[in-house]
Formats: C-alpha cells, structure tokens, sequence
C-alpha cells in the first residue's frame, strides 16, 4: 500500500519534472523521483529475501527501524557539526575560506545548510527514533502501521536531501529554520501526517492502561510543529513547475508568523520532544522513577500552554506592535518556571543514584544537558526583557545563547540516548569503551564552553561598541571596528566548534564498535561499576 | 489537588490528550496573531510606498537566494544609535510587499533597510565582486559571479501575478509590460518611450515623484545580469517612503 501511495507522486514528479520553468525544479523532481524508484527496488529486494518470515510480527518490537534512526541521526551528526566548524572558519578567515568560483559555498547558503542539518536533520531523526523506540516500550505495542513506520523514517531523509541540496542550489523560501520550498513542505506535511498517525495508532494498540509521560510530550511535538509547520509555510507557488513560491503574509504579520513558528521550533521541536528523551532514558539508565509526578503534570501542561506566546521577544523595537511584544516578554519570563520544572523533574530523578554520575558518563552526560537546559532557560526569559534585548539583539549573544541550549542541551541528551540505544538494542552488555565517552563527555563539554563564552564576550562587546558615543556626541565605532573587534573571539569559537565536533566523532566510532560487539577489556561496566573509574583519572580537562 | 487526582482522563484517552494539546498550544497564538490581521493601526498609512518594480522583484529574489538576511537585517529600530547610524527608524508600512518579510535577526554585518542611495553603484558593484577591496577587515562572501551571470526573467510576469495573488497591488498594466519594464530599467537609451511607461505607472503607484531609479546598474552595458538586479533593488531599499510628509508624533502612527 505503501508502495502503490508512493507510485502516486512517483508520476507527479515525472510530470513536474516534464512542465519545469526553472532547471532547479526538474533536478528536485528527477532526485525525487529516483529516491521513490529506488524504494521500489529496495522493497522488492526485501520482500524477495523475506520467505516465510512475517515481517510485520506482532510479537516483536519495531527495533530495526530504530537502529536505522540511530544511525542517520549519528551520520547527520557529524555533517551539521563539520557545516557548522566550516561556517565558523569563513567568518574567521574570510581571505581562506570563500571561493570566488564557487559562489554556491558562500556563507548565505551555507547557515541554512548548518541549521537545517542540526535541528532538523540531526535533532529530527534522534526524535524518530527515540520516539519510535519509547512508544513501544511504554505501550508494550509494536508500532502502528506496518510498513508506513519505514516510510516516515525514508520520507524524512528525502526531505532532508531535497532541503539540503535546494539550498546549495538557492533554492529557498528565506523563512529561518523554514527555508525548505513549497514543495519539500508538502512532502514534510505527508510525512508528518503519518508519524502522528502512526504515534496515535500504536498509543491506541497499547496494553499499558496509562499513556507514559513522554509520549505526551512526544505527541505534543508532533501535533503542534504540524500546526507550526503549516501555517508558517503558507506561500502561493509562481507556477507548479517552478521551485519559488511567495509567501501568502507579508511584512508584519509574517514576521510575527516567523517568529512564532521560529520560537516554537525551539520550544516543540528542541524542547517537548528532548524533554521526552529525558523522561525516559534518564530514568531507565538510572534505574530509578520518575522524582515526582505531579510535577510532571504540572510542567508539561504550563509548559506547552506558555512556550508557545513567547514568539514576539524576538521582535521587540521593531515594527510589531508594542503589546504583542510586551506579550511576549511577559510570557518568556513566565517559562523560566516551568523549564526548571522540568529540570529539577529530570535531575532529582537521581535521587539514590547519585553515584552513577562518576559512574557512568553517558548518565553525567544526561545530567549535564539539564544543567545546561537549566542555563539556556533562564538567560532566555533574561535576554527577552526589552532593556536586555536592546542591546543583546542582532549580536552574537544570540549565537551563543542558541548553542549552548543546542550544544549543551539537545546534543547531549541526544548523544546520552545515542549511547543508551545502541547499547540496548544490540543487546551489549556495555559500550565499547567507557573511556571514549568520557574522552567525548569532557572535549564537548570544553567546546561549548569555548564557544559560549567567546561569543558572550563577543555579542556583549559589539552591543556596547554599536551604541558608544565619543565625548563630541558622535558615534564611537564605525560598524566595521565591531567586527574586527570579534576575530579573537570567532578564532575560540572556531575551536570550540571543533572539540565538539571531535567529540561526535569518538561517539562515532565508539557506536560503531559497540553495535560490531566488540568490547574492550579492562572498563568499568555498567553491570559492575567499580569504585575508582580509571577511565577518569588518566583523562583531565585540561589537555 | 483535586486537579491533578483527575489527570488520568488524559492518560488514558490519547485522543483526548491530542485534542487538549492542540487547543492549549492555540491559544497563545491565535490571540496574539489574527488581531495583526484585522487591526487598523498595525500598518500606518504611508506616503510612498508601491510595489516593487520587476527589476527590483528579481533583485530581491537574489537577496533571498543567496540568504543575505542571515546576516543583514532590514529593521532600524528606535533607538538613538541606530537612527544615527542607519536612519529613520523602520515603519510596519515599509515592509507591506515583502513577501516574505526580511527583517533579520542577526548583524554579522550592517542593517541595509536604508542602504538605497547611500553608496554609489560603482561601490555596491566593487564592493559586492571582492569587499574586501573596499573594507579590507569585511568579512562578507564575494559575490562575483552575479557580474557574470545574465538575469533570467522569462517568467517575471509569472512572478508578478503570484505575488498580485498574495496582495500585492499590481496593475493589470504592470503585469503586461513586466518583461519590458524590466528591462527599460536597465538600459535607458534603448528604451526611451517604455521608460516614461515605468517611471509613470510606478509613480502613479508610488503618489510621489523620484522613486524609480533608472541607470545601468552594473556598467556593464552589453546586458543584464544579476548584479544589475541585485544593485537595484539595494539602492532602492528605505527609499519609497517620504518622510517629510510622515509625522512620527501623530497618535494615529502610535504602536
């Protein structure tokens, strides 16, 4: 059924490829057309190989699909980490970094590249698997829908393609976080549909009386980034063979449009669905309940209820109206409380397992994402304060502030469910090598704070040197001393980037092996924990 | 808390838990957006402002092909240092026919909402091919190829009609001369008669005189590229509205 839907656009895309205006829109629809052949191909081949096996065995979890989750969202990884370090190099050495020949690398198509391959790509499918995998653990179900789990998860990465290639060819709505064309959002919304149909259908297959609290925030995040998702990419297509479309708002309410899409990306997509992530695998790697669920209720309820008012702060002094953007301030501060609700639900969780934080890295990497969930939450509500905002937006702070929520935050909660899954579903009895976590927990951890304190430094500066005066009652600084003034700054940053990224690529290698099976002698295992980890005492912060 | 004792309705009912979700994660945005729609006073009333013309919308589509709001806002805000620097602070008015709206959120360079007819195209074009050249401590990507690369405006029309569908007030006249407006605006002593067409239909649009600028943008005489499109809509950007005839202290221009 599946195959016969995809046959479906399989020949829309041959017409649109046939009608296209613009070359762009008929490389898309071959690309696309191509990925929906070769899922034929692969189903045939598949079905081929499968004999008497039912693949679609009810008395089995879905966990090959989460293993293929696991390891997009480790190969996705490690390409929005390197955009990201090769964003970070050009505007530190522009004279290296930019080629005039290839204007398609410039810096313009290339943030987008990074944002969209981090949040979407990367933070996208860690969602889809962990999703996947909590829902049928806390349901005692195996995932609704037969084959159509498979294809959200390969509909998912076509859209990543189209989003990915579209931008280095231009091809771009300029929405931040939406940049994806009218078409590629369609394709999404397809694809959205049938996770939220597949989440519902295994929820309602459940043997489990209670729905767990993940899954509520799961479905949150599903329901509302469709809600999000649609409105913010309401456009009118030139023609339908062209690849540009024109967005149905304009001016003002499009920017608040923007931001409240763009504010609830971080709050549904980078918030909900990783707070999920932590109601799950922190308790289960620490073998412990949840610490309260009252405060469950509480937070999850204040939480969506509040995030989603608090768009216009990225619009203060500008031309919104000044009582939408008092709004939302008011409510941005709001949300400091519910977030460390949710912190203090997650850390407290620990309660009589506190030794396993110098235990078992991948929990200390848990915790430490909530620490840093806690810090990014509270300088938000603080940088949404219109005195604050005055002179912290448009710079660097921004930056800074962004990355250590998604450094510090989703990444490490996603590469503390990376390590959980693969250990789990391989059946290990540890990881490969507990030292490479720690190696991985401590070089991460020094790059993001390499990163946010070169850029606090950075955005505080420039903030200051814009509104300077000299003695004469001019202005002090050219634009252009701002951002010499940065280089030193962009150079630590850089390295931050780098050490983070070098970080992924130890748990890289260190998914690998595990999944191989292969086990290095002489480690602490998280069966049998012994007193002094050795791993932690060769390995200081300081080389 | 009574409250809290009755939560496992949601528990146990997923389609309850969906519909509650969606109606708590409306609220806010509902109340907060559909009033822009509707209110009178989110857009002032302007003197000025028209639709882009057909060179300035394919100029615009450059800048938002090559994401130049990443790093360049289009939003002066009112506050001293930046009307000092930049200019007039933005109104809600001047954005009216961005489709979609580029007011950034990030400075990695300049504010350009009034970049227009600050700098010389000569600089704009220089600056543009190797900024460096220009302001040796630039960070911004070398645009060089926009000097090479001949503009495609076959479906200009096509564009114009779509953004006329989304709002945008354009003529049944604008549309129908679009390509040739196009390019009357670049290359003047060719086409003399349909430039006196495209300044007066803009103008008409406009209600003010001097707002269609008309020059080879890129010097480069033999035809028209990227850059002459992506030149003309920068010198155009923050110009349209006259501010001599805006009163800021107006209660009616109060947000």
């Amino acid at each position: 059924m599946v195959s016969a839907f995809l046959c479906v656009f399989a020949v829309l895309a041959i017409l649109i490829a046939g009608n296209a205006t613009d070359h762009l829109m008929g490389v898309h629809a071959l690309l696309f057309f191509s990925a929906i052949v070769a899922w034929l191909v692969g189903i045939a081949l598949w079905a081929g190989k499968l004999g008497d096996r039912d693949p679609f065995d009810e008395t089995e979890y879905e966990d090959t699909l989460v293993k293929f989750g696991v390891a997009a969202s480790m190969f996705w990884s490690l390409a929005g980490l390197l955009v990201g370090v090769i964003i970070a190099c050009q505007l530190t050495w522009p004279n290296l970094f930019y080629f005039e020949e290839l204007g398609w690398t410039n810096f313009g198509r290339l943030r987008p590249l990074h944002t969209s391959a981090v949040i979407f790509a990367f933070g996208g499918n860690v969602l889809l698997a962990t999703s996947f995998h909590v829902v049928q653990r806390t349901t005692r179900a195996r995932l609704f829908g037969g084959m159509w789990p498979w294809f959200v998860f390969w509909g998912y990465q076509l859209f990543i393609v189209l989003a990915a290639t579209g931008y280095l060819m231009g091809i771009t709505q300029s929405k931040e976080y939406a940049e994806p064309e009218w078409y590629a959002d369609l394709w999404l919304t397809i694809v959205w549909v049938a996770y939220l149909i597949i989440f519902l259908g295994t929820l309602w297959k459940r043997k489990e009386p209670h729905i767990y609290v993940a899954n509520w925030f799961y479905l949150s995040f599903i329901v509302t980034i469709a809600m999000l998702h649609i409105v913010n990419n309401l456009s009118l297509p030139v023609s339908l063979g062209s690849a540009k479309s024109y967005q149905l708002f304009a001016g003002v309410q499009d920017a608040l449009t923007q931001w409240w899409y763009g504010h609830n990306a971080v709050g549904f997509f980078l918030t909900t669905g990783f707070l999920a992530i932590m109601y799950y695998y922190i308790p289960k790697r620490v073998d412990r309940p949840v610490y309260s669920y009252r405060l469950s209720i509480v937070h999850f309820w204040s939480l969506i209820f509040i995030y989603i008012w608090a768009g216009p702060h990225h619009l203060h002094y500008t031309a919104l109206p000044q009582w939408a953007q008092t709004l939302g301030m008011t409510f941005s501060i709001m949300l400091w409380m519910p977030s460390w609700g949710g912190m203090i639900n997650g850390v407290m969780t620990l309660s009589g397992a506190w030794d396993k934080l110098r235990t078992d890295p991948v929990v200390r990497m848990m915790v430490v994402s909530l620490a840093f969930y806690g810090m990014a939450t509270f300088e938000g509500p603080l940088m949404s304060v219109r005195a604050v905002n005055s002179l912290s937006h448009y710079t660097e702070w921004g930056i800074g502030h962004v990355h250590s929520g998604a450094l510090g935050w989703v990444g490490f909660i996603s590469f503390g469910a990376l390590y959980c899954l693969t250990q789990w579903l391989y059946k290990r009895k540890s990881l490969y090598s507990i030292a490479l976590v720690e190696w991985h927990f401590w070089l991460a951890t020094i790059g993001i704070v390499f990163y946010i304190v070169a850029l606090w430094f950075a955005g505080i500066m420039e903030g200051l040197m814009w509104r300077a005066y000299n003695d004469f009652g001019f202005l002090e600084y050219s634009f252009v001393e701002t951002v010499e003034a940065k280089h030193i700054s962009y150079i630590i940053r850089t390295v931050g980037g780098l050490l983070y990224l070098s970080g992924a690529l130890i748990m890289s290698y260190n998914l690998i092996r595990t999944a191989l099976g292969h086990e290095r002698i002489n480690q602490p295992t998280d069966a049998n924990p012994v007193s002094q980890p050795p791993a932690a005492a060769e390995l200081q912060p300081a080389e | 808390m009574g409250l809290l004792n009755n939560h496992g309705v949601f528990e146990r009912h997923s389609l309850l838990l969906t519909i509650g979700i969606l109606i708590t994660v409306s609220i806010g945005g509902l109340i907060q957006m559909a009033p822009l729609f509707y209110m009178e006073n989110t857009i002032e009333k302007v003197e000025g402002m028209r639709p882009y013309t057909p060179l300035e919308v394919a100029g615009r589509n450059i800048y938002l092909r090559e994401g130049c709001y990443v790093c360049h806002s289009q939003m002066v805000r009112p506050l001293r240092d930046e009307v000092e620097r930049y200019g007039h602070y933005s109104l809600a008015a001047e954005s009216m026919y961005d489709h979609p709206f580029q007011w950034g959120s990030k400075r990695t360079g300049p504010d350009l909402a009034r970049v227009g007819r600050k700098y010389s195209d000569e600089w704009h074009v220089d600056h543009l091919i190797d900024p460096r050249a220009l302001v040796p401590e630039s960070i911004m990507p070398p645009y060089a190829f926009l000097a090479e690369k001949s503009l495609d405006f076959r479906h200009i029309q096509d564009d114009l009609k779509a953004l006329r569908a989304v709002g945008v007030p354009y003529t049944d006249e604008m549309i129908e001369n679009a390509s040739m407006d196009l390019r009357a605006q670049v290359d003047p002593d060719i086409y003399f008669d349909e430039q006196d067409a495209l300044v007066a239909r803009y103008t008409e649009a406009s209600g003010r005189e001097g707002t269609v600028q008309i020059r080879d943008f890129d010097q480069d005489p033999d035809r028209i590229t990227e850059m002459d499109a992506l030149v003309a809509y920068l010198q155009m950007t923050g110009t349209l509205v006259d501010f001599s005839t805006y009163e800021a202290e107006d209660l009616m221009n109060a947000r």
